[in-house]
């Protein structure tokens, strides 16, 4: 092969100071300036030589952009892994770091380059991408190598070279169909374990026992197929193993002495759904049974909702974890036969300022994972052309080694319009993407615990997306069931075609060829093949006379699809490779030959510091006055102003966003929840919410607390802006430490059972939810956390309500009763203390917020916002901020009494509370609906550009919007 | 009878449902036609009286912005294309759209209008405007305020009484040019259509966030000569409704443009 290189550099001089400022805060600060110039390599047979004036229009056309850039091609570039050739001497400090992606990583770029030559009728080559940075300073190599290392290459999906680097295409090994005899006979427990750790199986002792004994009645050896199939059907991340298993459940008291002893038959069955059923909601369509839960919108639309966590893969490599994060659950949309239409994201990070020698070796700093994450949900949300319009980002030690990422999306779908039952006969087709050596162990490697090994080892299940296939994908699939094109369609998520496969063909068997399996490059297993987790591919069951029909479709969408078999009907599992069986299983054994497991969990009460809050404060140096925290709680990374992440995704597009993440006059204030309005349903005014709740803080001091206060902080949230309380559904992600420890898995009981409770008390359903076990670094457990997200009706899409206020004069009103419930809360965070009673559930919390609604529903509030971290003092800052008015008003005023001193109401975090903006002239109507929840006027919204605080009449502090907004705003920039 | 106006959509474009919605509300009759089947011709650029290229990331831009959709309108559909400009249809390009319509070299267009179609396919090599990374080098999403230029060759555009607002949903929207003739070029050409202003309608003079990505002159938006071809970054599609206004105040509705283009070929 011959090769060229192309080089294309800006002509500005500006470089990349971002990467400067990144080399500084590591440490190296005598990096000056960093320059990046893209890089292409082109190869090609040399018989196919591309003539000079080709390369140049491929240059000029696709290249180059001649305004901003030139470009210097090389031909057949001396290959220079060293810093010898293009390396200048040390002593002209230029140092030269290229950075390519590692063979099999998805590049785009090189592809649509591919294509794009095509088109121009350079046909037949190769094409490979690179980056060049090329660094001023006075740098050792030890200096260079870390940049390299910590700054500029991944090491997960990337390689780099001092000096020019040697560019890799594809893969030229040829196929194998190998296909090894793995004998478990004869293995004793800790072989069959050593068995399952080698391979990367995730089986405990249990299932490996249960295969060896099916083997053995069977009298043969398992295939590796067969064994890799079985590892990821039973692994946690597919069949939530957790959940389901029978758990002896014991509550201590602090001092050790048992309160309750009790069996619990399934966590999922008990907690989660067992309040789904109790609850019954009759708009509820689908609850955990298909990828996404689905409630009825209209007369003709369903809405379906999916959160899902891409934990491990985003630790590893935070772009493309996040990226294809997105891609995996804007699929479960699809697979419920519904259009994408929105996204949202929840992250949990370690501190953005922790010195980077203070971080647990293997682990990628907070602020790169920070920025990769972000920057894969928004290449992938925006690509796709979904608005990525609630999330929340929460800041806390315990996510160093393990960042968390929720990623959600919401589909629509005509009402009946998806079928789930595959029939004998149907074809299996797969349509998307490419399979290729990417994901491989997906499933198994996120029922496992991160070490600081990971990073090298598990290299091959983390991938990058490719978004615009995906896309393809959702056109397709819009018209393929518009057509009634398909009677069962899934995702090719965790464990790829096996899994898809597996469970669709649960009932009725399937006989798969993989050989039909369309690869990016040969040189792939049989198991390899049935096992990727290659992005961006679903799988359909297809009656074979509307084949053509959907070949037709997919060469419009140019989508690429194939015909791999059929739904047998026998209730056999058999995988081919050229017509040989690679794997025969009965589906039976499959699915249900997975034991039950037993686990033992314990949950031990806490007793809270002894020290009062009077103690804590009056030894506070220095002394902490109420504005002084107000301020420091305005400048919490979890509570300041996210704008700089945000406005990285497109929260416009499809045009339907009614309520933004940012509101007020300014565009800058906080957003309680957002409403959006689907195209293609103008014709009413009925619109959607969607919400989040989450207090890792809270669940630190008691997890219990911890998720009742998430199932209301989502459901008030979803209220303010305007939900009907009577149509709000809910959503549960779990992500916590490996349940085989009892102490672990009796926190995530407890939490389970504050879900319960709390759904119950609201008479709201969960109709999806999704668990992310094994989050551990070397060890160390996160913190456990729970997501809870609200999806509900909006009535009146010209009903919403904003968080800022809107006129001076208009009173304000504080909805529910204050309680002493610091526990947990921001206050305590700040001042070290973990003290106080965590919050409770109000007793008739629903009633107040109907009651708000129905106020809503008349017109008569003019602002909504929600008390949470920092209670009342920070909710009427924000309320300030987004309006750019003040307030006055008196604490006094406000239901509670009996505080131990008088900050408490300001910061306790009590459930149940909002605060309304009323007009003067509605004042009566609205105390006439909230006559029988507890509500009281505690101010007014003034001109004055002051929040001016008061208690009995007297003045207590008084703060600027100046500082409000620099504190809330500005700490970003630190 | 109703405008027929073909919405172009390309392997990711995403932006095209509204594009269209904003056409039928402006009083036209919008097709979403896919560009294979143009390609196959079961669909013509002649059949229809407008263009519109909406917003997305045509080919993920993995190239540039819009550099690949460009490549397959000058390889595919050139002549039918110039055919459809010198007709004086209107073309609009909304942000994806208008990136694509410059890297193509047919906005603004050959500078020699009698050289148009001798020219063309060197325009794009020789063009001397770009869109490229925002200053900030991060996309970006936020309302702006764009003022109509006075005196624009669009004539179209004069119709549009107060500033547009509108979304911007983009990473490489940052309007630059190669040199200062060149923009004294587009200046005294009319060739400037929008420009990023504040809410009072003053000039941003470059300051973030009114002029949101650094563009040359708060450029947000240019014409073609004859004025029948108009590319712009921001969304005017995602504005058709008051109650899509995040302030609330009814003003400045992005289907003013939709209509002006729209009524313009009517009336032609």
């Amino acid at each position: 092969m011959n090769k060229i290189r192309i080089e294309v550099t800006k002509h500005s001089e500006e470089g990349e100071p971002r990467i400067a400022a990144a080399a500084h805060r590591i440490g190296i600060s005598s990096l000056r300036s960093c320059n990046r110039t893209q890089i292409y390599f082109i190869a090609y047979h040399a018989a196919r030589a591309p003539s000079s004036d080709q390369i140049k229009r491929l240059c000029d056309l696709l290249l180059v952009d001649p305004v901003t850039e030139s470009a210097r091609v090389i031909s057949q570039p001396r290959p220079c892994p060293d810093d010898s050739q293009t390396q200048p001497s040390n002593a002209s400090d230029e140092h030269v770091i290229e950075v390519a992606l590692r063979p099999g990583v998805t590049d785009v770029a090189a592809r649509v380059l591919e294509r794009g030559a095509a088109e121009l009728g350079i046909h037949d080559l190769e094409a490979a991408t690179a980056a060049q940075f090329r660094l001023k300073g006075d740098l050792s190599r030890t200096d260079l190598h870390r940049l390299a290392r910590d700054l500029l290459c991944n090491d997960t999906i990337e390689r780099y070279s001092l000096g020019a680097i040697e560019p890799l295409f594809g893969h030229s090994s040829d196929s194998r169909d190998h296909v090894e005899q793995v004998s478990l006979t004869g293995l004793n427990e800790e072989e069959l374990l050593a068995c399952s750790r080698e391979r990367l199986l995730s089986l405990d002792a249990e299932e490996m026992k249960e295969i060896q004994s099916f083997y053995d009645e069977i009298g043969r050896a398992p295939t590796d197929v067969e064994l890799e199939t079985l590892a990821q059907t039973w692994s946690e991340h597919c069949v939530h193993k957790t959940f389901k298993s029978n758990i002896a459940f014991t509550l201590r008291s602090d001092g050790g002495q048992a309160l309750s002893v009790e069996e619990i038959q399934g966590l999922l069955r008990t907690c989660i759904q067992a309040a789904t059923e109790r609850v019954n909601r009759p708009w509820v369509r689908s609850a955990f049974v298909d990828d996404a839960g689905i409630i009825e919108f209209d007369d003709q639309f369903d809405l379906a909702f999916k959160v899902e966590t891409h934990n491990h893969p985003s630790a590893l490599e935070p772009f493309g974890g996040a990226n294809t994060g997105i891609g995996g659950v804007v699929r479960d949309i699809i697979a419920v036969s519904a259009r994408p239409i929105a996204c949202t994201d929840v992250l949990c990070f370690g501190p953005q300022n922790v010195p980077p020698e203070e971080l647990p070796a293997g682990t990628l700093h907070p602020a790169r994972v920070e920025e990769g994450v972000v920057t894969g949900i928004g290449d992938y949300g925006n690509k796709l052309g979904l608005p990525t319009v609630n999330g929340a980002v929460i800041y806390d030690e315990g996510y160093l080694g393990n960042p968390l990422v929720f990623c959600g999306a919401v589909g629509l779908l005509p009402k009946g319009s998806h079928p789930t039952e595959p029939r004998q006969g149907d074809r299996i087709v797969v349509l998307g993407g490419r399979t290729g050596r990417d994901g491989i162990h997906g499933a198994t490697f996120s029922s496992a615990e991160l070490t600081q090994d990971t990073h090298s080892e598990s290299g091959s299940a983390v991938q990058i997306g490719d978004p615009i296939t995906e896309k393809g994908l959702i056109e397709l699939v819009e018209a393929a069931r518009d057509q009634r094109l398909y009677n069962a369609i899934t995702d090719c998520g965790a464990g790829g075609l096996s899994s898809a496969v597996g469970e669709m063909g649960e009932k009725l068997g399937a006989d798969v060829e993989l050989q039909d399996v369309p690869l990016k490059y040969p040189g792939l297993t049989p198991w390899e093949i049935w096992l990727s987790e290659a992005q961006e591919r679903m799988v359909l069951a297809v009656r074979p006379c509307n084949l053509s029909r959907l070949r037709e479709l997919s060469d419009l969408w140019d989508v690429e699809m194939r015909d791999l078999g059929h739904f047998s009907g026998d209730g056999w599992l058999r995988v081919r490779y050229g017509g040989r069986a690679v794997a025969e299983l009965p589906m039976s054994f499959l699915h249900d030959g997975l034991p039950i497991p037993s686990r033992t969990a314990l949950y031990r009460e806490r007793t809270p510091d002894q020290s009062s809050l009077q103690t804590v404060l009056a030894r506070a140096r220095p002394v902490l006055k109420e504005k002084e925290l107000l301020v420091r709680m305005l400048r919490h990374p979890t509570v300041a102003s996210k704008e700089r992440i945000v406005r990285t995704y497109d929260h416009e597009v499809r045009g339907g966003t009614l309520v933004r993440p940012f509101v007020g006059p300014h565009m800058d204030g906080p957003a309680d929840a957002a409403v959006l309005k689907p195209l293609g349903t103008w014709g009413h005014g009925r619109a959607f919410a969607l919400s989040a709740g989450i207090n890792p803080l809270l669940g630190k001091r008691d997890c219990y607390a911890m998720a009742v206060s998430a199932v209301d902080e989502a459901f008030r949230n979803a209220v303010s802006v305007g939900a009907d309380p009577d149509r709000i559904a809910l959503l549960d992600n779990f992500c916590w430490g490996n349940p085989t420890f009892p102490d672990r898995l009796g926190a995530l009981v407890r939490a389970c059972q504050g879900c319960y409770d709390a759904a119950v008390k609201f008479n709201a359903p969960f109709i999806s939810g999704k668990d992310s076990l094994y989050n551990e670094f070397e060890g160390r457990p996160i913190p456990g956390t729970l997501l809870i997200s609200a999806i509900g009706i909006v009535p009146d899409m010209r009903r919403t309500c904003t968080s800022h206020f809107k006129q001076p004069g208009n009173c304000i009103f504080m909805l529910g009763e204050t309680r002493e419930e610091l526990g947990g809360s921001l206050l305590g965070q700040l001042l070290a203390w973990n003290g106080g009673d965590p919050p409770s559930l109000p007793e008739e919390p629903l009633q107040r917020y109907r009651a708000v609604h129905t106020a809503m529903q008349a017109g008569l509030v003019q602002s909504c916002h929600d008390l949470s971290e920092g209670g009342l003092a920070v909710a009427l800052a924000e309320m300030c901020l987004g309006g750019r008015l003040g307030a006055s008003v008196d604490i006094s005023a406000a239901i509670g009494c009996g505080f131990s001193h008088p900050y408490v109401p300001l910061f306790s975090e009590t459930n149940g509370r909002l605060l309304l903006e009323v007009a003067p002239t509605d004042r009566a109507a609205l105390e006439e609906i909230l006559s029988d929840v507890p509500v009281a006027l505690i101010g007014e919204v003034t001109e004055a550009n002051r929040l001016a605080w008061a208690r009995n009449g007297e003045p207590v502090f008084n703060i600027s919007i100046e500082e409000i907004l620099s504190a809330w705003k500005e700490a970003e920039a630190d | 009878m109703k405008l027929p106006v073909l919405i172009l959509h390309a392997a990711g474009t995403n932006r095209d449902a509204e594009a269209a919605r904003a056409c039928e509300l402006a009083g036209a009759s919008p097709h979403i036609v896919h560009i294979n089947q143009l390609r196959e011709g079961t669909s013509r650029f002649s059949d229809f009286g407008m263009l519109v290229l909406p917003g997305g990331f045509s080919y993920g831009d993995a190239l540039g912005a819009g550099v690949r959709q460009a490549l397959d309108l000058h390889v595919y559909f050139h002549e039918e294309l110039t055919e459809f400009i010198e007709t004086g249809k209107p073309v609009l390009g909304i942000c994806n759209g208008f990136q694509t319509l410059v890297k193509a070299g047919l906005l603004p267009g050959a500078a020699d209008e009698c050289g148009r179609r001798s020219e063309g396919r060197q325009a794009v090599a020789r063009r001397d405007v770009t869109l490229t990374h925002n200053a900030h080098d991060r996309f970006e999403c936020r309302w702006v305020h764009l003022a109509v230029e006075n005196g624009a060759r669009a004539g179209c555009l004069a119709q549009i009484r107060e500033p547009v607002f509108c979304p911007i949903a983009h990473g490489e929207g940052n309007f630059q040019v190669s040199d200062d003739e060149a923009l004294e070029r587009l200046e005294e050409d009319g060739l400037v259509a929008f420009r990023y202003v504040d809410t009072d309608g003053t000039r941003a003079n470059g300051r973030y966030p009114i002029n949101p990505n650094g563009s040359v002159a708060d450029i947000a938006g240019i014409c073609n000569r004859a004025g029948n071809v108009i590319g712009l970054m921001p969304h005017p599609e995602d504005h058709v409704d008051p109650i899509q206004n995040p302030l609330g105040d009814g003003k400045g509705l992005g289907l003013s443009l939709f209509r002006a283009m729209i009524e313009s070929a009517a009336r032609r």
